[in-house]
């Protein structure tokens, strides 16, 4: 397994929250400079940038007015792209457009072009079911079936039909998921058994259990103690590798912490006191918390306003 | 891991595979089965519609429903079909089970609700489900053998006849006691439980709360609870065809059978009626009345149901 | 004693006795209506528990009381319930997947469905006999007074029993997973298969022994639709006559209250023998709901 990354949380909460923003983002810019840390052993010379998703001029409403407007940006292969920003500024709508979930509430309807490799992920012959198959979602509250750990996991791939070994596949996303070692004894037993971050791992590995694209995760750590969500954001980093992940969350530190770009979201109220959503900037991490170009976006990220 | 297709270009289209027929496939079959509850009330009304205007045919509807006199079996001039006895019988009957039924059941309901402690409601519950879980013929067997000649004759000294309503009409209440009780305590349990402390913080006994507080709130509620007992007692057959006797009846007197729209069917439809006879169109007939009374009664009880759930979800 | 003191002091007398005879009534309203129950039932284990035999289940109904058994109606019963579940299951739990995942709410034929379904609810038992009797023992189906007539009559007339707890039962199951489900690439159909049903079969089973006890009870619907009150073997297949135990109980009944050769103990005994049926079924329910019911 390869190496906790060293400027990560090995340290106590205290010592992390003495840190501090800033100090926090040099010990970024040291590990993304090189050291044999953040991105594991064989860590892939950072090449031009491949898009896996290009969002122009999104915009989201589930009646008539906007929940969400003004969404341009791309997000690259293989980094973390979070999205950030106050509570109903609708990254979590905007997160649920990626892999069509908006579907399943009537009403819900997408304007402006949503990209995936450079297809129309909302043109009428694109098959939702097809797209979920690529961009797997990890969802708030932990949601793992009532069923046993074994076949939470083996739930995806049978459904869709994969072939070989379920004994393999279910231990290769266990592992992939860091939750074998913890698990590998109980596989039969009832997933509800398990403490929440666990849980959330599983859902994680149930995930990654059907060779997914993108992992998008809408904040996967709220419902979760800091120490499961430390165990889940070495996990992210790890899976960056191979995946390419976009995640929602409200804590900014996370933001900070694990992703590579972030875009962050502010709450507008319109002529007849409707709240929409807009995305105000979009950059590297670093530079949205060191240096934003925005007014508001300095103001959330100094913790101005909330 | 990407899938390779990826790299050329990903294939999302929705093509008419195997699988999105079958769920097609999967949706018609589905709603088929649902349109099975359409085609039974589609054919209930037809079969009732028809066979009812045959029998106008023959029978005119004034003399049908104003007729007092109901003898649908006497030999060609004799037979008469004014359906009031029927109706009157029917009333009577269901009058009788809401004096028992509505008392008994509100207040149970009232008790279930304000009153009784946690273990006490847990075991009371079950048996009111145990009650109105018992087969009416079992009630109807009770009310001939055991309530007109044991508590009627020999107990309280009632000269009542062995088929008569007042055995009939005081078990059929007790059966429909439960339904009357639980609809009604569902409403009261609904009544948040804010507008009781606002009472009691005023000074109110548990009576008055209960009398005066929870029993208006919930009152759409217990209307529906009423109306649906309503609806049961005049759908009743088994108790009335074998406790109230074979007798159309138009007097008042509680200790003489009489019989209700649905004993009638009951006590028709049991021989081989041959079909197209008028003998086999009066089942027809009877049932159709006994229908759209107990329609309009469900419709009303469901408007009041969907009043006091609104109000308070 | 302050004026205050006094004042908090318990209420006056008259409105305590109107609090404690209000609750004494309540009370004995409750009391009447168990003691009714509790007479019934004694009653009816006092006529027929000395009938209750081995010869009672064995033997078919005679012109001598002292012969007569149930057999046939206990056959005619199992037969009519199994037709009757064969039917409700399928069609009922299809309709309830339908209305709670597929149908829009918005469509006034999806309301309609619904609406209807809850006032078939409420349609008295003898007017499904009617409707069997038109439609399926004569008229379109002819299939004449036969076990399967009876059994899909009761069927029909139960079906809104399991669709109402079918649906539920469905609802009871957290939208998270199905998201869960769907987020992963499976289909509507495979998330309702694979996740949605097996999470309410608990529930669903327990609506469908629902349905069964109350149609194992009905007599008016199969008087209707001509069950056999005399008749001395069990059914032989779908197109066979039939009578029931509820039927059985019926022809009983009549005869003693003709006081011919007493049947009273007959018809008792019978009523004991549904009674015994109906608890076995609602036992195995509350079984069940009490193993299997999942817990969110």
């Amino acid at each position: 397994m390869p190496e906790q990354p060293v400027t990560e949380p090995q340290d106590s909460q205290e010592e992390e929250q003495e840190r501090g923003l800033s100090q926090r983002i040099g010990a970024r810019q040291d590990a993304i400079a090189g050291a044999p840390a953040v991105d594991g052993p064989a860590a892939a010379p950072r090449g031009p940038r491949e898009a896996i998703f290009g969002l122009e001029e999104v915009q989201v409403s589930y009646g008539p007015k906007p929940a969400v407007r003004g969404v341009n940006f791309d997000i690259g292969k293989n980094e973390i792209t979070a999205l950030i920003g106050p509570s109903g500024c609708g990254k979590s709508t905007l997160i649920r457009c990626l892999n069509r979930m908006n579907d399943l509430i009537p009403g819900a309807r997408v304007e402006g072009k949503v990209r995936y490799h450079g297809q129309d992920l909302y043109a009428p012959q694109v098959d939702a079911v097809e797209v979920r198959k690529r961009i797997g979602m990890v969802f708030q509250k932990p949601n793992p079936f009532p069923k046993s750990i074994f076949d939470n996991i083996a739930f995806g791939p049978r459904v869709l039909g994969m072939k070989g070994s379920m004994d393999e596949i279910v231990e290769r996303a266990l592992t992939q998921g860091a939750l074998w070692d913890e698990v590998k004894d109980r596989l039969k037993t009832n997933a509800f058994g398990m403490s929440g971050g666990q849980q959330q791992r599983l859902c994680i590995a149930r995930c990654l259990a059907v060779n997914p694209d993108v992992i998008l995760m809408d904040e996967p750590c709220s419902a979760l103690d800091p120490i499961s969500t430390g165990k889940i954001e070495d996990l992210m980093m790890e899976l960056k590798q191979e995946y390419s992940i976009v995640i929602v969350t409200h804590n900014m530190q996370q933001a900070a912490r694990v992703s590579d770009k972030t875009a962050f979201f502010t709450v507008e109220l319109d002529d007849e006191e409707h709240r929409s959503g807009r995305v105000v900037e979009f950059d590297d991490t670093e530079k949205i918390f060191t240096n934003p170009a925005d007014p508001r976006t300095e103001a959330y990220v100094t913790g101005k306003v909330g | 891991m990407a899938d390779a297709s990826l790299a050329a270009g990903v294939r999302l289209t929705r093509t008419p595979t195997p699988r999105s027929r079958f769920e097609a496939g999967v949706k018609i079959a589905l709603i088929s089965a649902s349109l099975v509850s359409v085609l039974t009330t589609v054919c209930i009304v037809g079969s009732l519609l028809f066979e009812t205007l045959s029998f106008f045919g023959e029978v005119p509807v004034s003399d049908f429903l104003f007729g007092t006199k109901w003898s649908p079996t006497f030999a060609g001039e004799q037979a008469s079909f004014g359906v009031l006895p029927l109706l009157w019988g029917t009333l009577y009957l269901s009058l009788i089970a809401l004096l028992v039924a509505i008392p008994l059941g509100l207040l149970c309901a009232i008790y279930l609700s304000e009153y009784a402690k946690p273990r006490v409601r847990k075991t009371i519950k079950p048996i009111l489900e145990i009650l109105a879980g018992v087969p009416t013929i079992v009630f109807g067997y009770f009310a001939l053998t055991f309530f007109t000649p044991n508590i009627l004759q020999d107990f309280l000294h009632l000269k009542v006849d062995l088929f008569n309503a007042l055995a009939a009409g005081i078990i059929m209440g007790f059966m429909i006691l439960p339904t009357i009780a639980s609809v009604a305590e569902d409403a009261m349990s609904a009544v948040p439980q804010s507008l009781r402390e606002g009472a009691y913080g005023l000074g109110a006994s548990k009576l008055q709360v209960s009398l005066r507080v929870v029993f208006p709130a919930a009152l759409s509620g217990i209307v529906a609870a009423i109306v649906l007992g309503v609806s049961r007692a005049v759908g009743e057959t088994m108790i009335v065809l074998l406790a109230a006797g074979a007798v159309a009846n138009n007097a008042l007197n509680p200790s003489e059978p009489h019989q209700s729209l649905a004993a009638f069917i009951g006590a028709t439809a049991g021989g081989d009626a041959p079909t197209g006879s008028i003998e086999y169109k009066t089942i027809f007939a009877v049932g159709m009345l006994l229908f759209v009374i107990t329609l309009i009664m469900n419709l009303i009880s469901i408007r009041f149901v969907r009043k006091y759930r609104q109000v308070y979800e | 004693m302050s004026a205050t003191s006094e004042a908090i002091q318990a209420a006056p007398t008259s409105r305590r006795a109107k609090d404690t005879a209000f609750r004494l009534a309540l009370m004995a309203c409750l009391g009447v209506s168990i003691l009714l129950l509790g007479v019934l039932l004694y009653d009816v284990v006092r006529d027929g528990v000395g009938h209750l035999d081995w010869h009672f289940i064995t033997s078919f109904t005679s012109i001598s009381a002292d012969k007569a058994g149930a057999q046939a109606a206990i056959w005619g019963t199992i037969w009519l319930m199994g037709i009757c579940a064969i039917f409700i299951v399928p069609v009922g739990v299809a309709t309830a997947i339908y209305l709670e995942e597929y149908a829009d709410n918005e469509r006034w034929y999806n309301r309609l469905i619904e609406v209807n379904i809850q006032n078939l609810a409420a349609v008295p038992s003898i007017v499904y006999g009617i409707l069997g009797l038109a439609f399926l023992v004569r008229g379109p189906l002819s299939l004449g007074n036969t076990v399967l007539a009876g059994g899909l009559t009761l069927g029909l007339l139960v079906l809104p029993v399991v669709i109402i707890s079918g649906r539920e039962a469905i609802r009871a199951v957290p939208p998270s997973i199905r998201e869960g489900s769907m987020a992963l690439g499976a289909t509507q159909w495979q998330t309702i298969w694979r996740q949605v049903l097996p999470a309410s079969i608990p529930g669903i089973a327990t609506g469908v022994i629902l349905a069964l006890s109350r149609a194992i009870g009905e007599t008016a619907p199969l008087i209707v639709v001509g069950a056999a009150t005399v008749i001395a073997f069990n059914p032989e297949g779908l197109d066979s006559p039939f009578t029931a135990l509820p039927i059985q109980i019926f022809s009983w009944i009549q005869r003693a209250s003709n006081d011919i050769n007493d049947y009273r103990p007959l018809a008792a005994a019978a009523i004991l023998l549904l009674m015994i049926m109906l608890i076995l079924m609602n036992s195995v329910a509350i079984w069940l709901r009490n193993r299997y019911e999942q817990k969110w």
